[in-house]
């Protein structure tokens, strides 16, 4: 049960109703990172599906560039509270990536420039929930918000969309990244409020 | 999971920025650097929450201070500096955060730089660091518009009088004290090379400010040759809250 704060009414807004638990809205776009941006050059570029040591798939960046990519419009929600609705991007589907990869792991560890890793179950990549992005608001994606290309999964907080991206590690047990071992809980839905370890 | 805290003391630190000090009994004890999420409810259940960075030392028991600067329209900020009164109870939950921290155990030399209220998660390591009388060797480079938007200003000026190995330098953005030496202008490369340690010291970094600020500043100490494994950041964009 709630304590009711002494004169304190609040700012409902209208579209407050589409957000999820605890969220407040934003129209811009705040950057939060753990340390310093990198910059990754275009002709340094990789990106790569493997299972640790062993490359199943690599695409430098022209080649990725030359994958069929989709354009979407997504809702963010941060774990630190702020959501922005209706935010337009342009990626390739993981299911494009995936397309001629088979395996039977169940989890995926995603790696990034700069050492940042985020866990999540291989599912939530496929089925039109996942992009690697690399345009945003018609614009090629900027280095802090995570340019060149970053994983974009929006059902989930954003902390599990990887700026940076450079590669996913197919696992078979749950290997939990930098923000799931520092407190952060391990599958972040927005929608059932998972902000924390032990959150339900 | 939610506790409730009780407001024990107000004290205005800047014209924007007032310290709450919060007695919580069953308080367990947090790391220099973390945070709390604050919650106000309305009487019709209608609820609030921002993250502030807690002001106070690692070792304080059963309180905490955090420190909550006014934005400019701050739903849950102006409340908090404003109408909150001593005997209010607050919700929080906490402490949150195990990566922007300073343990006590590090031995290394530490380097906080600080843009505006960036400075509060880097008072409570300095906080820290004495409560713990630990004499690793800090450098704070704390920025600030002006002289007036300095936090806790008597506490930096007095503290490295104290203790030798504890050194404070400012920059100011847009107004100087009267004979600075320094023009008034953002943290540049000349800065960095005298008012923090040299690259060779490896020390720690800890950033936190504006995200224009965070990044202009640890671009500047990887130039200068200081490791990107060891710079660790927090952020706050215009409508993030967070302290």
């Amino acid at each position: 049960m709630a304590i009711t704060s002494r004169g304190f009414y609040g700012r409902r807004r209208a579209a407050d109703t589409k957000l999820p638990p605890g969220q407040y809205l934003t129209t811009d776009f705040p950057v939060l990172s753990a340390g310093p941006t990198p910059h990754v050059p275009l002709d340094d570029w990789e990106f790569t599906i493997n299972e640790g040591t062993q490359v199943l798939r690599r695409w430098d960046w022209k080649a990725f560039r030359a994958l069929p990519s989709e354009n979407i419009t997504v809702d963010l929600h941060c774990v630190t509270r702020w959501s922005k609705l209706g935010t337009s991007w342009e990626g390739v589907s993981l299911d494009t990536l995936f397309r001629d990869t088979k395996t039977d792991a169940e989890y995926a560890l995603v790696h990034s420039y700069g050492d940042y890793t985020t866990n999540l179950p291989l599912d939530e990549l496929f089925n039109k929930q996942a992009w690697i992005a690399f345009r945003f608001d018609d614009e090629d994606l900027a280095p802090e918000h995570g340019g060149p290309a970053r994983l974009l999964v929006p059902h989930l907080y954003l902390w599990k969309s990887a700026k940076w991206v450079r590669g996913i590690t197919l696992l078979q047990e749950d290997q939990p990244g930098f923000w799931e071992s520092l407190g952060y809980h391990n599958y972040g839905d927005p929608w059932r409020e998972q902000r924390y370890s032990g959150d339900e | 999971m939610w506790r409730v805290g009780t407001v024990v003391a107000l004290r205005d630190e800047t014209a924007t920025a007032r310290t709450i000090t919060l007695a919580l009994p069953d308080w367990p004890g947090h790391v220099a650097g973390q945070h709390v999420d604050v919650r106000l409810s309305a009487p019709d259940g209608y609820s609030a929450v921002r993250s502030y960075s807690i002001a106070s030392a690692s070792n304080s028991e059963k309180e905490i201070e955090i420190t909550v600067e006014r934005l400019p329209n701050g739903e849950v900020s102006s409340y908090l500096t404003q109408d909150l009164a001593v005997g209010d109870q607050l919700e929080l939950r906490g402490p949150i955060g195990g990566w922007f921290v300073w343990r006590t155990e590090q031995k290394e030399p530490i380097q906080l730089i600080a843009g505006g209220s960036g400075i509060v998660p880097l008072m409570a390591m300095i906080r820290s660091r004495g409560a713990a009388r630990s004499t690793t060797p800090f450098r704070l480079l704390y920025s600030v518009r002006a002289p007036e938007g300095i936090l806790y200003r008597d506490r930096l000026q007095a503290l490295p009088k104290e203790d030798s190995s504890l050194v404070v330098n400012f920059a100011y953005t847009r107004i100087v004290p009267k004979d600075w030496p320094r023009p008034p202008g953002r943290i540049d490369k000349d800065l960095i090379l005298s008012a923090t340690w040299p690259a060779r010291m490896t020390a720690t970094c800890y950033i936190c400010g504006p995200t224009g600020f965070v990044e202009s500043v640890t671009d500047l100490l990887n130039t200068v040759g200081n490791r990107r494994e060891n710079i660790r950041t927090e952020r706050f964009g215009p409508t993030g809250e967070r302290k």
